[in-house]
């Protein structure tokens, strides 16, 4: 859900930003708790609005829900087969919502915004010695992180079908791992690099 | 021209159960010229000698100082002076789009939001990126991918560029495009390269093989005592 930045200056832009991330959780809480597909219903046509509101681009929404769509699909199989037809169309809808509502907060605010807010948020930290920037910067790094480890992931296992090894994980796993920890070391240099934590 | 000074600047790295090698030896060299390539086969130990330059490395023995500042203890200020580029800018895009990513680097320097979103958007356009503003760093080509992550080092006006084979992973107009960038700084340039026509753009040509700084001079000298090793490694 890591949805990129789209600039603007809609109602949802000017919210600061803990108003966001307070809304955020109030309505996946909501999500969460309420039981019924009649809701679950309201909800998605909610996040809807939201994303309309926030003028998020179609082809952001699309992507989002693509994302999403796999593994609500496989939650709302198990659903189906444990709960029956009622409970897996809720599954489904309700993690469908949750996506398009966080989809709605990240396209609607700066990463650095957050790592701002972040900051602020984890200076009381500071008295049990944690640095709040190291914090934010911890947390926005671990989102930005999320497409090239997904990049990494298709290229590994690209190579393993190359070498007709897609049905073994070791030959995927092995070197998924290797690259991603090869990775993190080179993002730390560069940030080092950068002087970002000095 | 900023001053950067090696004096018997060694780096060595332990093996398990072996001792240690040596993947620089000690090197003596002062730099102050505005171009300097450092060319050299691979594992020869050319990056490691420019990832001193701003501490990625640290010296075993020896010291590297930048305008006088020691790279180990004072490394918060030198880091402040010398810019780094890497072979693969994915490693060094670490934020979702462009904008955001220049703004991380003037995380440090400026405070107030706005103005850090205006001079980032200033960045880029000074880059001829700024089309690019909102785009996610992952939908780049590579060669505006590395002219971002160079953007993103120009950002905090360092007084040193260093680059560790910019161009490496480059087709032939972007090597061209990155290369006039880096060739056109105004700031003092350390640039590691395989491309010998880039080195030869240079004020000054170091040669590094085998772990040591094997010939400094002219670009027409270095390249050519460059392609003798290379020749004497692989006759014909």
């Amino acid at each position: 859900m890591a949805g990129l930045h789209q600039p603007g200056d809609t109602v949802l832009h000017r919210l600061s930003v803990g108003a966001k991330v307070l809304g955020l959780a109030a309505l996946s809480l909501s999500i969460v708790v309420a039981r019924d597909v009649r809701a679950a219903v309201v909800f998605l046509l909610l996040t809807l609005l939201l994303a309309a509101l926030a003028r998020v681009p179609l082809r952001s929404v699309w992507r989002a829900a693509r994302g999403v769509l796999l593994i609500a699909v496989v939650a709302s199989a198990f659903q189906w087969w444990w709960y029956g037809a009622e409970k897996a169309v809720e599954t489904f809808l309700d993690l469908l919502s949750l996506g398009l509502a966080a989809l709605s907060l990240t396209a609607t605010t700066a990463v650095n915004d957050m790592v701002d807010a972040l900051s602020r948020w984890a200076r009381p930290l500071r008295f049990v010695g944690v640095d709040p920037d190291r914090v934010a910067l911890t947390v926005a790094l671990t989102v930005g992180a999320l497409p090239g480890t997904i990049a990494i992931a298709r290229e590994t296992r690209d190579a393993a079908r190359a070498r007709g090894l897609d049905r073994n994980p070791r030959a995927y796993l092995s070197p998924f791992v290797i690259r991603i920890v090869a990775r993190a070391h080179e993002s730390g240099d560069a940030l080092h690099a950068r002087g970002i934590g000095d | 021209m900023t001053s950067i000074q090696f004096e018997d600047t060694a780096v060595r790295v332990p093996l398990p159960g072996r001792g240690r090698r040596e993947i620089l030896a000690p090197t003596t060299l002062h730099l102050t010229e505005h171009r300097v390539a450092v060319i050299g086969a691979n594992g020869s130990g050319k990056s490691t000698l420019a990832r001193t330059v701003n501490g990625l490395v640290r010296p075993s023995s020896g010291r590297v100082t930048v305008d006088g500042k020691d790279v180990v203890r004072d490394g918060a200020a030198v880091r402040r002076m010398v810019g780094f580029c890497f072979t693969d800018p994915a490693a060094q895009l670490v934020m979702p789009t462009c904008v955001e990513d220049i703004e991380l680097s003037l995380r440090r320097t400026m405070k107030d939001s706005s103005a850090r979103r205006e001079r980032a958007l200033a960045v880029l356009a000074a880059n001829g990126l700024e089309q690019h503003a909102h785009d996610s760093v992952h939908s780049l080509s590579g060669g505006q991918r590395q002219l971002l992550a160079l953007a993103g080092v120009l950002a905090l006006e360092p007084r040193v560029v260093v680059a560790d084979e910019p161009t490496t992973l480059l087709d032939r107009a972007n090597t061209r495009r990155v290369a006039d960038a880096l060739l056109g700084l105004e700031q003092q340039l350390v640039l590691v390269t395989h491309d010998l026509d880039l080195a030869a753009r240079c004020d000054r040509v170091l040669v590094v093989d085998s772990a040591r700084v094997v010939h400094d001079g002219t670009p027409e000298e270095s390249i050519a005592h460059y392609v003798r090793l290379a020749d004497a490694v692989t006759p014909g």
